[in-house]
This record gives structure tokens, sequence and C-alpha cells, in this order.
């Protein structure tokens, strides 16, 4: 191809010349590839030698015992017991049953592989070869050429003299375009309250009546339930109100010890005196985790602390759930408390402020920016 | 015997014929079993996350004719005891059916996700290797963007994934996914409705991300993949420089035979390394976790690892919102999710024409540069992976505080110093380090290699014995000069201290008869 042909590069041979040999057909077809064998010889000099069959042997039992892995992993799949019953221990054969999957279908396709990479590495010719690398576009009799036909093209369609059909097009081919993607409109959904409001709004889940507290089972809440120090997750007692149907919903209900309830009420936001947010020494603040909403469900006693796992923020319980360390920058929210004529816990209103990650236009209070 | 090894070629050649009438393939077949590629370990990286993928596609037709995208609630009657009579969506319950109740659905499930986490690992590892080498340089920038785009592809196809069953972990991770979406300003309320359908987690989000899982992503990814390996193969694969490699050629092994078959057996090879460990090493147990509910999370609960950075990022960032009562909150989140996760896409696209931007080199480079020999680029390589690693390790902090019983504010603060000042420092060492390792290579290439003898001359001092590389001049000093390829450090580099023999108990070489090889080598005859 090139004029620096040096002296090992083959010359193009006649293919019409019925002398040639196969490889130097073969050589041509390198040749006009712009391949250059560099070294081609193969790995067994003498064909035949003790090492060669030694690794045709090794290769071919590859080969057999990829099969026999093979073949043991249908057996398996059919034949193993392998239904789960729910009480299986490691005696049980049908623990076994992923496991030997795993290992007979494994094996079998590392034997084939290893078959397969011993036979190119150890088998195949040993060779280096070089092949002409053209980097760098088009040659310019190329460019011209297409150049010309583009710019032909664009002639024929007059794009150049008839600018006011241009324009059209566009004009008529922006709004189809618009046209396209309307249709993903059908997602789109008015967030409307549901970041503010939750299934403690009375007014909007239970016909204006009040909201009490309820268990995860539908049992009410009442104070007895709770020892001195301890705390429950409680959900509104509406429909579904224990389901992920209202997922900003559950709230802690914490029984304080009385000094630490003291020390709360001294430290309580104007907002929560105002309605008088805590009943007794119990406390209620939102679960839902201020940072961007995983549940802070666990509560230490002794630090007073709650604790959101999913980032570690973390959460003083007497000072108005106020965030210590961590990511998140809000208090958890508290929920108004009281006890009705039978018992029962109620919330007196919905959160003051919204539960759970902030978003651009969140109503906030003034109290907060106290913190 | 003979014979019928005649008909055979004979029918090899018609049946050829008749496909060349019909396709005219003569040409480019040709072309294509000739075409050289180079060889070179770290070009394999890239092939495992295509092999991964592969694997990810046969695992997940699997797996999509059991499971059910749907968030309608049920209650469990299967044969996992501990969850029987609980309610939950149909989407958690087939998941629990593929594992318990389909024969051979476990293992599935598992050779799925782990083959997901080698898809990811494989890429990263792949892109570093792209990374350091140079690789990305012209003409090969818009190969490098499409990898950037595969990674975070794979990212969302990986989370869209792992929050299908619908279990307490995944409906966790969805949460803070919906509550970072919520952080951005003006649209963040809209894309979470829209997403969800309303308020999360709604019962749509599983109907959605299936779609999105099983058929936009991987069509992508699928589209996309195809289009880099297309470029690999039409711009010729980079190659290392050495003697007789230029910018203008390849050196290298032929496609057929030798690379297919080491391509295929290297499939094989991932293929079974997957197999095995997804039946032997269990992954994901998600009967462990229960259904997602709102108000249930235990500790200790990670994603999986390719998204764990972002979570670092998140649990380091500090508690900073901007806020203009009553109107306006920046939500903290909004830093590390939304900005963090955007430049994480951005700033790697760009790379390569920030990089020409900077050292103002516009040609094409076709032969890879050694780490060593580009201290900056390669200091900034470590930087970024010292960031992300504290990112990671950070994303666990809770599990190496229990492990190592550290506090967890000990481990938060570590984290916030740590993920500002240890990337600097590395970029400092990583350079020092390679101005190092280039002066080591000048060295051998004037005095050559130390040979670990030591000798003692007539006045009682000790020095080294040197081996140069070539006759050296008459005051002991060699004039090569460095051409970015590797330089020899050990005495077998150069064949000095190989074994004589081949075999373990017995010599297993017969020794060769140097004339019959010449003569094999000048006509190409095999036999
Ligand atoms: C879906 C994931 C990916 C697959 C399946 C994949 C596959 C491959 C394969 C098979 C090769 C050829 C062999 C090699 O050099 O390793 C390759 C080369 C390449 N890849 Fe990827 N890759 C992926 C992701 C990436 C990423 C994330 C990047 C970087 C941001 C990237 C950048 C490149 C570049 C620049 C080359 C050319 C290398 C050269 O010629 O030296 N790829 N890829
Ligand atoms: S969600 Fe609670 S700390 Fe992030």
């Amino acid at each position: 191809m090139s004029a620096d042909n040096d002296d090992n590069r083959p010359d193009e041979v006649d293919l019409s010349d019925p002398k040639l040999s196969r490889f130097e057909v073969y050589r041509e077809g390198l040749r006009r590839d712009g391949i250059e064998i560099l070294h081609y010889e193969p790995r067994y000099p003498k064909p035949g030698t003790k090492l060669e069959k030694r690794m045709e042997r090794i290769v071919a039992s590859l080969f057999f015992g990829s099969g026999l892995f093979a073949t043991l992993f249908v057996a398996a799949y059919i034949f193993w017991p392998w239904e789960y019953d729910g009480a299986a221990t490691w005696r049980d054969p049908r623990t076994w049953y992923t496991p030997i999957l795993g290992i007979t279908l494994g094996l079998s396709l590392l034997l084939i592989a290893f078959a397969v990479l011993t036979w190119a590495k150890k088998l195949l010719p040993v060779e280096e070869l070089v092949q002409e690398r053209h980097d760098g576009g088009s040659s310019s009799e190329d460019r011209r050429l297409a150049e010309s036909t583009v710019d032909t093209v664009v002639d024929d369609m007059g794009l150049k003299r008839r600018p006011f059909l241009v324009k059209a097009a566009l004009l008529g081919a922006a709004p189809l375009g618009l046209a396209a993607v309307a249709p993903l409109g059908g997602l789109i959904k008015d967030p409307g309250d549901m970041l503010t409001v939750t299934g403690w709004n009375g007014d909007k889940h239970n016909g204006g009546n009040p909201v009490r507290l309820m268990m995860k089972d539908g049992a009410l809440v009442r104070p007895d339930m709770v020892s001195t120090g301890g705390q429950i997750t409680v959900y509104p007692a509406i429909e579904g109100g224990a389901t992920n149907e209202f997922a900003s919903a559950p709230t802690l209900l914490i029984r304080l010890r009385a000094q630490d309830a003291e020390q709360l009420r001294e430290n309580l936001y104007p907002m929560y005196q105002d309605v008088d947010a805590m009943w007794g020494d119990f406390v209620a603040y939102s679960k839902i985790c201020t940072h961007v909403g995983c549940p802070t469900s666990l509560y230490e006693q002794q630090s007073q602390r709650l604790l959101c796992p999913c980032h570690q923020s973390q959460f003083n319980a007497i000072d108005n759930g106020a965030p210590i360390f961590g990511p998140a920058t809000r208090h958890l929210p508290m929920l108004p408390l009281d006890v009705d004529d039978e018992g029962h816990f109620f919330a007196k209103s919905d959160f003051l402020v919204p539960p759970g990650p902030a978003f651009w236009n969140r109503p906030s209070l003034p109290e907060e920016d106290e913190q | 015997m003979k014979r019928r090894k005649g008909t055979n070629e004979n029918l090899m050649t018609k049946a050829g014929g008749e496909l060349d009438d019909r396709f005219k393939l003569a040409g480019p077949a040709r072309v294509l079993m000739n075409k050289v590629f180079p060889d070179h370990w770290s070009f394999l990286l890239g092939e495992i996350a295509l092999f991964s993928f592969i694997l990810l596609l046969l695992t997940g037709t699997f797996l999509a004719l059991f499971f059910e995208p749907s968030m309608t609630h049920v209650t469990y009657e299967g044969s996992y005891v501990p969850l029987q009579g609980v309610g939950m969506s149909k989407a958690y319950e087939s998941t629990l059916n593929i594992s318990f109740e389909v024969r051979g659905g476990l293992i599935m499930r598992q050779m799925h996700h782990w083959a997901s986490l080698l898809f990811m690992a494989a890429i990263l590892v792949h892109m570093m290797r792209v990374f350091f080498t140079g690789a990305f340089r012209a003409p090969r920038e818009t190969n490098w963007m499409i990898g950037i785009l595969l990674f975070w592809l794979g990212f969302f196809n990986g989370f869209t994934g792992y929050s299908l069953p619908d279990d307490g972990l995944s409906g966790t991770g969805l949460r803070i996914a919906e509550g970072m979406t919520e952080s951005v300003p003006f649209l963040g309320p809209w894309v979470s409705a829209a997403l969800f359908g309303g308020a999360f987690p709604g019962d749509e989000v599983i109907a959605r991300f299936y779609i999105l899982h099983v058929f936009v992503l991987p069509l992508a990814l699928l589209a996309l993949i195809t289009v880099h390996v297309g470029l690999v193969f039409a711009q010729k694969h980079t190659q290392w420089p050495g003697p007789g490699r230029t910018e203008h050629n390849v050196v290298g092994y032929r496609m057929f035979p030798n690379y297919v078959m080491k391509q295929v057996g290297f499939m094989l090879l991932v293929f079974g390394v997957v197999t095995a460990m997804s039946g032997l090493f269990q992954i994901n147990p998600l009967w462990m976790f229960g259904p997602y509910e709102a108000s249930v999370v235990s500790s200790g609960s990670q994603p999986d690892f390719y998204v764990m950075f972002m979570d670092g990022l998140i649990r380091l960032f500090p508690a900073w919102e901007f806020r203009v009562p009553p109107y306006f909150t920046l939500p903290a989140v909004f830093w590390p999710g939304i900005v963090g996760m955007g430049l994480s896409v951005l700033l790697p696209l760009l790379y390569p024409l920030l990089e020409r931007r900077f050292t103002k080199d516009r040609g094409h480079h076709n032969l890879l540069q050694r780490p060593r020999d580009t201290p900056a680029r390669t200091g900034l390589g470590v930087m970024v992976i010292v960031f992300w690693v504290i990112g990671v390790v950070s994303g666990g902090n809770d599990v190496f505080a229990q492990a190592f019983h550290i506090s967890l504010n000990a481990m938060t603060w570590g984290g916030r110093i740590g993920i500002v000042v240890l990337p600097i420092v590395a970029y400092y060492l990583t350079y020092r380090f390679c101005l190092g390792l280039q002066q080591h290579d000048r060295e051998v290439l004037a005095h050559g290699l130390e040979t670990g003898i030591l000798m003692r001359d007539p006045e009682g001092r000790f020095y080294e014995v040197h081996q140069p590389l070539v006759e050296p001049d008459e005051r002991g000093h060699t004039e090569l000069e460095y051409s970015g390829a590797t330089v020899p450090k050990k005495m077998n580099r150069i064949g000095v201290l190989e074994p004589a023999q081949r075999g373990f108990f017995k010599s297993i070489e017969e020794p060769s008869d140097e004339d019959g090889r010449r003569d094999q080598i000048e006509t190409g005859n095999k036999r």
C-alpha cells in the first residue's frame, strides 16, 4: 500500500497463479487489510510432542468435566428436594438446593471457560501481527465528494433560496414536538396539601371530629398503656390510618420521667405552649425525620435522644425534638395531645408545621428560627 | 475418515457460497476475522461489564416471568413462616414467591443481584483504567462520554431494580429519594407528586419503576453499549507503547481465532464466577426485612455499594438550611443530593474537554500513557477516588461505628473533615510518588538494573552491581531514551533467572530443534 514498503512486507501476489499455497493466499488477504505478520509459528514446533499431547488431554478433560457438572446441575434441578416448608435446618437436603445449583452450574461454566482459554493460550499458534491504523478522518478527496453531495442536496431543496419555507417548517414542527411529549402531562398531579396535611387532620379525614390515637392493630391508646420512660408508635385512628396511605402520620408517643417532662415544659416553644401540646408527662413527636423522611425510630432513654438510623440525625426529646446532631435542620413536629372522656388519647389538631422533609414553599413558623 | 472430511469441507464451501450469493459476505467477513487486537489485561475490564450485562438480561428475563409489579394489598400465605398472615403488596409477595415457591428462583434472584453489583464494579474499574491511561483523549472523547452515561444509566437501573420488591429496605431507599426530589426549589413537590401519583408512597410507583427498570433503561443501556463497543471497534483499540508500536499501527493478535476464543472463555469465566457466588453467598435476603411500612426501619440499612456514595455525602453534609420565613426554604439535602449528583454527572462528562483546554493538546492519541508520566492527571484521579471512598465509608458509618466501637459522632466528624482534607493530601502524595517513579525509570535507563548483588571494592566500600540494559560507554552510562513504555526493574524481566526447564516433577519439554522452527516461520506451514 504505502511506498515505504520494507523488505519483509510481502508484495501483492497474483491470485490467479495456480501454484499459490493456501498460506500465500491467506497472507494476501492480510496484506489487503493492511496487516503484516511479525511472528507466526505453531505453539509446538514438532507436531505430536509429549507436551502438546498433554495439553490436548487437559483441554479435553476440562470439556468432559464441564459436561459432567452440567448434567449434575440438570439432575439436581429436577430431582433434588427443594420445596421450602418453613422448618428446614442445615441437615435437611432442601437447604442445600441453591448451593448445589450454584456449585454444579458454576463449576460447569468455569471448566468450559478454562477449556476454551487453555485451548486459546496453549494450543493456538504463537502470533504477533501489526495492522495499519488510519487515524484522522477521510481523505481530502472523499471529503470533497461528500461536501458537494451535501451541497447539492441542500440546493435541490432550496434551503438557502426559500428562507420562508424553512421558517414555516420549523414553526410547524416545533408544536408537533411539544405534542409528542404532551401526553406525559398525564403524570402531572397537583401536590395540593399532600405535604402539609396528615391523617391527624380531623376536618379532612374524620368528619370534623378530632382523631384518636391507635396502635398498629387498631387498639385505641390510653395513658396507662405506656410505662414511665417508655414509648410506642401511634397512628391516626381512621380508616387505613396505620397503612402507607398515611405515610407521614406515624407518631412516637413518649411518656417522659417526671423531671424530664418538667424540663420539656420549660423549653416548650411558644406555639406548643399556646395549644398546650403536652398531656401530663406525655409528648408525641412525628416519627418522620425532618431530614429526608426515614422513621426516627430509636429512642435513647438515658440521653433523651431520638435517633434516625438513615443518616444519624439526633433530636432532643426534652427540647421540642430539636436537632442536635447530623444533617437534619428542623425539630420533629409535636402532635398536640389530649385525653377524652373515655380515657383515650386524641390529637387536638394536626401537626402545627408540616412533618418530614422540607420543600421550597414549606410554611414555616417564626418559632422554628429560634432554634 | 479422509473422505468424510472432504465432504464436510465441500459442504462448508457450498454453504459459504450460498450465504455470499445472498449477503455478499466474503469481503467483510475476511476483514472482521483478520482484525488485529492489542493485548493487555486491563483491556478486559470493560468486557467484565459487558458480560455481566448479558447475564443481567438473561436472569432478569427469568425473574420477569414471575414478578408482579403491583402494589395491590394482599395477605401473605406462602411457606415462609414468619411472614404468614402479614399484609403486604403483591410486588413483595411475588418476590417472596420467587425465593421460596419457584424452583431455582432464589438462585436466579441472587444471580441477578450479584451480576448487577459486578456490572457496576466493573464499570468503575474500567473507567479508572481509561482515565489513568489517558485512553479518553482524542479521538475517543465521545466514547468516554458514552461511558459516563452508561455508569449513570446503570446506577438508576440498579436503584429502580432494588426498589421493585417493595420490602422494608427498598421502601426506605425510595423514601430518601422522595425527600431529595422534594428539595428541588419550585419543582420538587410537583415532580414528587408526578412520580408517585400523589402523596408518597402511593400505589403507582412500583409499576412506573418496573417499566423503567425492565424496558426504558435496559434499552438505553443496550443501545449505548452497542455504540460504545462499536466505536472501540471502528476507532481501533489503543495500545501500550513498546517496540514497534506507533500511533499509526496496532500490534497484537487476530480477532479469529485468538481474540474471540479468549473472549468467549473469559465470558464463561465471568458467568461461572457469578453463578457459583450466587449459589454460595446470600444477597439481599429481603424476607428478613418485612414489607415496607412508613414507620419501620432498622439500623444498618445500607443501599447497594454504588449508591452508598450518595448516601455518605448526605450523611456528612452539615445542617445548613437556607430559609426566608415564611416564603422560601432551601433544604440542606439539596446540596449533596441534587447539586452533588448533578456535578458527578457533569464534571466527569466534560473531563476530556477540560483537560484539552488546560493542556492545549489537540492531537490524536492511540498510544496509552503510563499514570506516572501524567502526575497531575493521576493525582486528580486519586483525589476523586479518595473522595469517593470516604463517601462510601460514611454511607456505612453506623456499621463501622458499631464494628469498631467508635462513636458515631466521631465517625461523622472524621468524615466531614476527611472528605475535605484527605483528597488534597492524596493529590500531593500521588504527584510526588509519580515523580519518584519517573526518576527511578530514568536511573535504570542510565545505569541499569539493580541486581541485588553486593560487592566490596578494595577500599572496603560496598556497592551494588548494576546490569546495564545496553552496552555502556566507558563511564558505565547508557544513553537510552525513555519511550513511555515499561522499563524493566527486575532481572527476570530481561530473561535472567528463568527456570531452565519446565515441568514440576520431571521435565515435560523435549529439546526443540531450532532449524525446524525457523522453517515454519518462513513458510507459515504448521504441519
Ligand atoms: C455499561 C458499561 C460499559 C461497558 C459494557 C463497557 C464496555 C467496553 C468494552 C467492551 C470496551 C473495549 C475493551 C476495553 O478497553 O476495556 C470499552 C472501551 C472503552 N470504554 Fe467502556 N464500557 C462501559 C462503561 C464505560 C465507562 C463508564 C467509561 C468511562 C467513562 C467507558 C469508557 C471507555 C473508553 C474511552 C473505551 C475505549 C478504550 C480504549 O480504546 O483504550 N466505558 N468499553
Ligand atoms: S432521614 Fe433521618 S437523618 Fe436522614
